[in-house]
């Protein structure tokens, strides 16, 4: 057997190096990721990497922080898995391999010039993290701005620090929900899609993308829906299980659609006639 | 054409010439009725005459466990693993599987591990002249005759083994043995004779074209056929395991014993297994059976339809063989086939 070192192979790994780590929860850490030399990641809002702990193995995660940042990217991680959990080990100045960025990110050109809503739940805020960046970072570029969160406790809610500067923000139009919440909170609480706005959205010029957990899709679309909102404006991002991140060893394949490659990032025109997508 | 003639007599010279330059692997008798391809260093241990081996000649392309990433503390590197070799004997149903993988593991972004195993694999085919069993439906996927994809493709008969030679490789083989002599027009006349008893074997298996079967998909995603196999299914995954254009796999990391360094592996998975399309917060996008058993079904006649434009089914009959449940390919197309009727049939 002859073993041969590739030059050009999609699962060659770069080390990337820890620059700072942020507990965000009891289950989540924000991973702040510099590549050799500060190099560019060069991703979209809403691709991903292949997050390695070489011997423990490689885990899919999106990249939260916005492009225009440009010599670190953010990773918020969930101990959730494996791979997660040997992340969570990690230290300050310890180093990740990474690979990618892999898939569609969000169209970010198509959203220019037009009214955007941006729904997240649980988890959801994290991809939509790096879109929103974007947006703020690019905010004249973009009609009215709408962000939704969702969540099952107000404890549960990721960023906090960051979300009260959009609440702040006067061209940003903010809301948040939870399922549950102590009598202190005073926020909304109840179902996501309390919180889409009515009378001032004007279907024709408006995006809107969602993110959160797979329960969620069904109810948020039907609500756009009602809205007239064209299927095309809709735009989701779903999580599968994405292994080689090139569109080949079938792990996050929806039908005939492989998540990794065509995905995550959807229009809904493009799977609405997909039984396996929502 | 180019054709030349290998008298019986010097096949095992041929064997055993072409292992002096490289591995040769071609398919052996391992009993019961079972063949598997490995390698071999004369004529005498291959088996002429054999029905699909348990595992297709896909194992060469795409090993069942193959190194694609060595790491150090200070280095990561992407690696291939590979062995130059010639394969003898494979069936058309076999070099339809290798065509398929081609497309899938050449399309971008490439699979440069395949590509490069690839470069180092000389084909040479060899044709059946009848049924291997009643499980086979190459005629239906129409893969009992050869469609390229060889070196070398050889048709035997009682006293010779006739070789078309389809490339310059090819050719290279047959000039460097010295064995071979020159075909002339009653070689090719036996052979059109043998071509035309053969298309009278073959017939479709079942009763549909080939082409309607894409059309037959698309409209039986919610059938009841998938409901039954549901029930029917034990989610062993030899169907996946046995297949000639099953490509899923999963990506381990194994380290070394000073636990610094190690290797990052990729091998064969199965689209059947629970566990396939979980991820680590629980959810699970495949949780039947009968949903996973569709799936596989869709990534034959199917998804590779809108994406190759071809069926990733070569008939070869393997996981017909080789289901514990005893769920036969052609049971659970004629199943469709009465349930959906086709409108123009």
């Amino acid at each position: 057997m002859n073993r041969q070192i590739l030059k050009s192979s999609h699962f060659a790994v770069e080390r990337g190096t820890i620059v700072r780590i942020k507990t965000l929860s009891p289950h989540e850490k924000l991973f702040e990721i510099a590549l050799p030399g500060n190099a560019r990641l060069n991703h979209d809002p809403g691709q991903f990497v292949g997050v390695s702990v070489f011997g423990v193995g490689e885990a899919p995660i999106s990249v939260c922080s916005s492009p225009t940042k440009r010599d670190t990217f953010d990773l918020c991680i969930r101990d959730v898995g494996r791979v997660t959990h040997a992340i969570h080990a990690l230290k300050e100045g310890g180093s990740l391999g990474i690979r990618g960025p892999f898939g569609r990110g969000f169209p970010v050109r198509l959203l220019e010039g037009n009214d955007l809503v941006l729904i997240a739940g649980g988890l959801g805020i994290v991809p939509l993290r790096s879109l929103v960046q974007y947006v703020i970072n690019n905010r004249r570029d973009f009609g009215k701005v709408s962000i939704l969160l969702g969540c099952r406790t107000p404890d549960e809610m990721l960023f906090g620090d960051e979300i009260e500067q959009w609440n702040k923000r006067i061209d940003v139009h903010f809301a948040c929900t939870v399922d549950r919440a102590a009598p202190e909170w005073h926020g909304h609480v109840g179902v996501i899609t309390t919180l889409i706005p009515g009378e001032m959205l004007v279907p024709e010029r408006t995006f809107a993308v969602i993110v959160g957990p797979p329960v969620m899709y069904k109810y948020v679309i039907g609500e756009l829906l009602k809205k007239q909102i064209p299927d095309r404006q809709i735009i989701v991002s779903l999580e599968r299980h994405m292994k080689c991140g090139l569109g080949r060893c079938g792990h996050c394949q929806i039908e005939n659609l492989y998540c990794c490659q065509d995905g995550p990032v959807f229009h809904y025109d493009e799977i609405k006639h997909i039984k396996e997508a929502i | 054409m180019a054709y030349a003639v290998l008298q019986k007599g010097r096949f095992d010279d041929f064997i055993v010439a072409l292992a002096a330059q490289r591995k040769v692997m071609a398919p052996v008798s391992k009993g019961y009725g079972h063949f598997e391809f490995e390698e071999v260093r004369s004529a005498t241990e291959i088996a002429l005459r054999y029905i699909p081996t348990i595992l297709p000649p896909k194992k060469y392309f795409m090993p069942q466990r193959e190194t694609i990433l060595q790491y150090t503390s200070d280095s990561i590197e992407a690696v291939v693993d590979f062995d130059p070799m010639a394969i003898f004997g494979v069936h058309t149903c076999d070099l339809a599987g290798i065509q398929c993988l081609n497309m899938v593991f050449s399309e971008r972004p490439k699979d440069y591990n395949y590509l490069v195993r690839k470069n180092n694999i000389i084909i040479i085919g060899l044709e059946c002249g009848d049924y291997c069993d009643q499980y086979a439906s190459c005629a239906m996927m129409n893969s009992e005759m050869p469609n390229g994809g060889y070196d070398l493709f050889v048709t035997e008969f009682d006293e010779y083994l006739l070789f078309h030679v389809s490339t310059q490789t090819g050719e290279d083989i047959v000039k460097s043995t010295g064995l071979f002599e020159t075909a002339d027009a009653s070689h090719k006349s036996r052979l059109a004779e043998y071509r035309k008893k053969k298309k009278s074997i073959f017939k479709k298996e079942l009763p549909i074209d080939s082409k309607d079967i894409a059309l037959l998909f698309d409209k039986c995603f919610e059938s009841k056929v998938w409901d039954e196999l549901n029930d029917r299914c034990l989610a062993c995954g030899n169907c996946n395991n046995v297949c000639p254009t099953c490509y899923c796999f999963d990506v381990i990391d194994e380290p070394a014993l000073d636990l610094t360094s190690g290797v990052r592996y990729r091998r064969w998975d199965s689209c059947q297994l629970e566990t396939f399309a979980r991820v680590a917060g629980g959810a699970n996008f495949r949780e039947n059976r009968g949903a996973r058993q569709r799936h596989r079904y869709y990534r034959k006649f199917s998804y590779p339809v809108k994406k190759f434009f071809r069926y990733f089914c070569t008939g070869c009959g393997r996981c017909s063989r080789a289901c514990m449940a005893n769920i036969r390919l052609k049971d659970v197309l004629m199943d469709l086939i009465k349930a959906h009727p086709l409108d123009n049939a």
